[in-house]
């Protein structure tokens, strides 16, 4: 008998990138939910199970902070959902119009707010929306609707909002360009055939395009999920490890990184920080699953 | 493997380095002010070897928000310095119990230093001091004085007087009667709350009670200074709700507002910016002729690694901090940063003289909230911050907002309960 000979070369060429993947996030990701079961008295580490989490959800000091983080969260999600990817849709088919000019302008001016840090943006829309040194209140001034500036960051009602605003100005580029390219995969003789039946201009769009980038819409959507419940650059940036006024900016990861590192006088917990860290995960899993199981499955393809 | 092989390449390169003086000892401070990087090379540095030949110094600051961090990760490496700048309270104290810090009550530097000096820097019954005192900051208002001159306002000592001037200004409007906001957070706790509220709870003798349980933060001591700061909210800029600590500084320093109010580290800072001429009154008291109480909060001090191979050398490198001339150059070329040391020193700068000199007619004490009661979950400095902010917009009223502190502060800290 000739048993098959094993491939040794697969094990070597997969090797570097299981390593260095397993070495910087598999093993990262593992340690730090095995953090979350332990907690620290006098000074040596103790496996405590799953209390962590209990004080997390049920201990109202915890728990009020981690339902409040979790809500700022989700409005912010929401935000992304409701302006980001329609606005980025709505640019994306202004953008592939065969009959507009200077579209690689647009697309390039459009998408450079992307690659700037999280700093760069935080300082600037603050400097922009200040009341003090701001050039929103003149601008408002100047067309005189000066009574409708108030300063936004400082508002409870609006802090979260106006961040969620700034971010999608910083990342509206990145659904233009995803259904951008989706777009341009659209066969001229599809649009064609849809002309002779009679659907053109916005219908054509409705009845024709939409339906066939909606598996990049949801590709999309995936990823406004996942960096949105990822998000804190901006929040710190802008607002501090405390994200004010009055917490009303707390999102997950700010509300990670306070207990984690510790703030001011406030010593790092890095075992209630992993506990945290460790809902978070679960919470984008349970989402991607949803996502992966409940709509992607359902989702019409169409061969092109 | 890898460890033992990134060890050995360091073992070389410290070599490398020593091997060059091989008989002076050479210390090594861990700090997080890198903005006086110049002043210890230029200053203090030469000013100790001169006098204390074969101890070299080498000064290696890290980033102010890196510190805690960069320090910890060395230490556990052993590579950390011989001296390590301490932070104030618990995070140096965590470091003492974790066998880091070396126990210097024994120094005989100590006895030039106040116990308020160095409350900051012992164990909690006091038995254990481990770091030396450098340098204390403190509060109270900077004004524009020719504002004031233009306006004909004196300069208030008490309650009634400083709102009247605050007043005055608002009516007439050139001047933003003060710079604050409450974007920050801890600029209404610790620029607001803490600078007036000494002379509220009498300084040490109501932060003592609070620490003991014998007072609570829903006394009227200890409420009262929200009442007031709430009343500062007319007297603040348009958007003060957006503007950040920066923005106040700015603010003031171009002459837009008449009244600041400050932490003593902003003096050289506003003498760089400021062309106007500036003073500084203390926290006006609530009545003429009641004892005044400032906050003389203890901020930097030096402690000894517990590690250290150059023990010897470093102790007297500590000794030195405590002398005279250490106090001299640090105080003048930090004007704001006092020494906590009990020399009297001269100092030039006629701000910070004017700041020191509040410690003769007052009571010295230190922020409340930082000696033992931020230990515990919700950590009540960051309460404060938010309480303080939310008071001075309107948005909780000083009841509430020391019933909540209250009720945080009794979840977890046994004497309260």
């Amino acid at each position: 008998m000739n048993r098959p000979r094993f491939r040794w070369h697969i094990v070597v060429f997969l090797a570097p990138a299981v390593l260095v993947y397993t070495a910087v996030m598999i093993f990262p990701l593992f340690n730090t939910l095995r953090l979350a079961l332990y907690t620290e008295i006098d000074q040596s580490r103790v496996f405590v199970g799953l209390q962590n989490f209990q004080t997390l959800f049920f201990d109202p000091i915890w728990s009020e902070q981690f339902w409040n983080a979790l809500g700022n969260n989700f409005w912010f999600f929401l935000i992304h959902m409701l302006v980001q990817n329609p606005i980025g849709i709505a640019l994306a088919a202004l953008l592939s119009h065969p009959r507009l000019r200077f579209s690689a302008l647009y697309r390039s001016a459009i998408f450079i707010p992307t690659i700037l840090s999280f700093v760069i943006v935080g300082f600037a829309w603050k400097l922009i929306l200040s009341p003090i040194w701001g050039i929103a209140p003149s601008m408002l001034d100047a067309v005189g609707l000066k009574s409708l500036f108030a300063p936004w960051l400082g508002k409870e009602e609006y802090a979260l909002t106006t961040l969620a605003l700034i971010s999608v100005w910083q990342f509206v580029g990145i659904p233009m360009m995803l259904i951008y390219a989706a777009l341009l995969t659209i066969p001229e003789e599809i649009l064609e055939a849809g002309e002779i039946d009679g659907i053109t201009g916005a219908s054509a769009f409705w009845k024709i395009k939409l339906p066939l980038i909606l598996p990049s819409i949801g590709i999309i959507s995936i990823l406004t999920f996942v960096g949105n419940f990822n998000a804190f650059d901006l929040i710190y940036a802008a607002q501090g490890a405390l994200a004010g006024p009055d917490f009303s900016t707390d999102i997950l990861g700010t509300f990670m990184y306070r207990t984690f590192f510790g703030f001011q006088l406030q010593l790092g917990d890095p075992h209630m920080g992993s506990a945290i860290a460790g809902a978070m995960f679960a919470i984008i899993l349970v989402g991607v699953c949803i996502y992966l199981f409940g709509i992607q499955t359902r989702m019409r393809r169409y061969q092109m | 493997m890898k460890r033992k092989s990134l060890k050995l390449a360091l073992l070389g390169t410290t070599l490398m380095a020593t091997s060059a003086l091989a008989e002076d000892v050479t210390l090594t401070i861990e700090s997080w002010r890198n903005d006086d990087l110049t002043l210890w090379q230029e200053k203090i540095i030469p000013a100790f070897e001169a006098a204390n030949p074969g101890i070299k110094v080498n000064f290696t600051p890290s980033a102010p928000a890196e510190y805690n961090a960069v320090l910890n990760a060395k230490l556990e490496a052993g590579s950390a310095g011989d001296l390590i700048t301490c932070r104030p309270f618990d995070t140096s104290l965590l470091l003492f119990e974790n066998g880091n810090l070396a126990d210097l009550s024994d120094l005989g530097a100590m006895d030039n230093f106040s116990d308020v000096a160095k409350s900051a820097w012992q164990n909690d019954d006091g038995s254990a001091t481990f770091c030396v005192p450098m340098a204390s900051v403190i509060h109270g208002f900077i004004y524009n004085k020719d504002a004031f001159a233009e306006l004909g306002v004196d300069v208030p000592t008490t309650e009634d007087e400083f709102f009247a001037a605050l007043e005055k200004f608002k009516e007439d409007g050139t001047y933003i009667p003060m710079a604050m906001g409450t974007n920050d957070q801890w600029e209404a706790a610790t620029m607001g709350y803490q600078n007036i509220g000494p002379n509220y709870w009498k300084g040490e003798e109501g932060r003592l009670a609070l620490i003991s349980g014998e007072q609570s933060l829903t006394d009227p001591q200890w409420v009262a200074p929200y009442e007031t700061i709430a009343r500062w909210k007319d007297y603040l800029g348009d958007g003060f709700e957006a503007q950040t600590y920066p923005d106040s500084q700015n603010i003031f320093t171009l002459g837009r507002a008449a009244i600041y109010p400050a932490g003593s580290w902003e003096i050289s800072g506003f003498n760089a910016q400021a062309d106007f001429e500036m003073g500084a009154f203390k926290p006006p008291v609530r009545n003429a002729g009641d004892e005044c109480y400032i906050s003389d909060h203890t901020d930097i001090a030096m402690g000894l690694n517990a590690a250290s191979e150059n023990a010897e050398a470093a102790r007297t490198f500590l000794d030195w901090m405590g002398t005279s001339e250490f106090a001299t150059i640090y105080a003048n070329a930090l004007p704001g940063f006092f020494s906590l040391s009990s020399h009297d020193i001269a100092m030039e700068d006629p701000l910070a003289q004017e700041f020191v000199s509040w410690r003769n007619d007052c009571g010295s004490t230190i922020r409340s909230t930082y000696q033992i009661l931020s230990r515990g979950t919700p950590n009540l400095e960051n309460e404060t911050w938010n309480a303080a902010a939310q008071v001075v917009k309107g948005a909780e009223s000083p009841a509430d907002a020391g019933a909540r502190l209250q009720e945080g502060l009794a979840s977890w800290y046994a004497p309260h309960q």
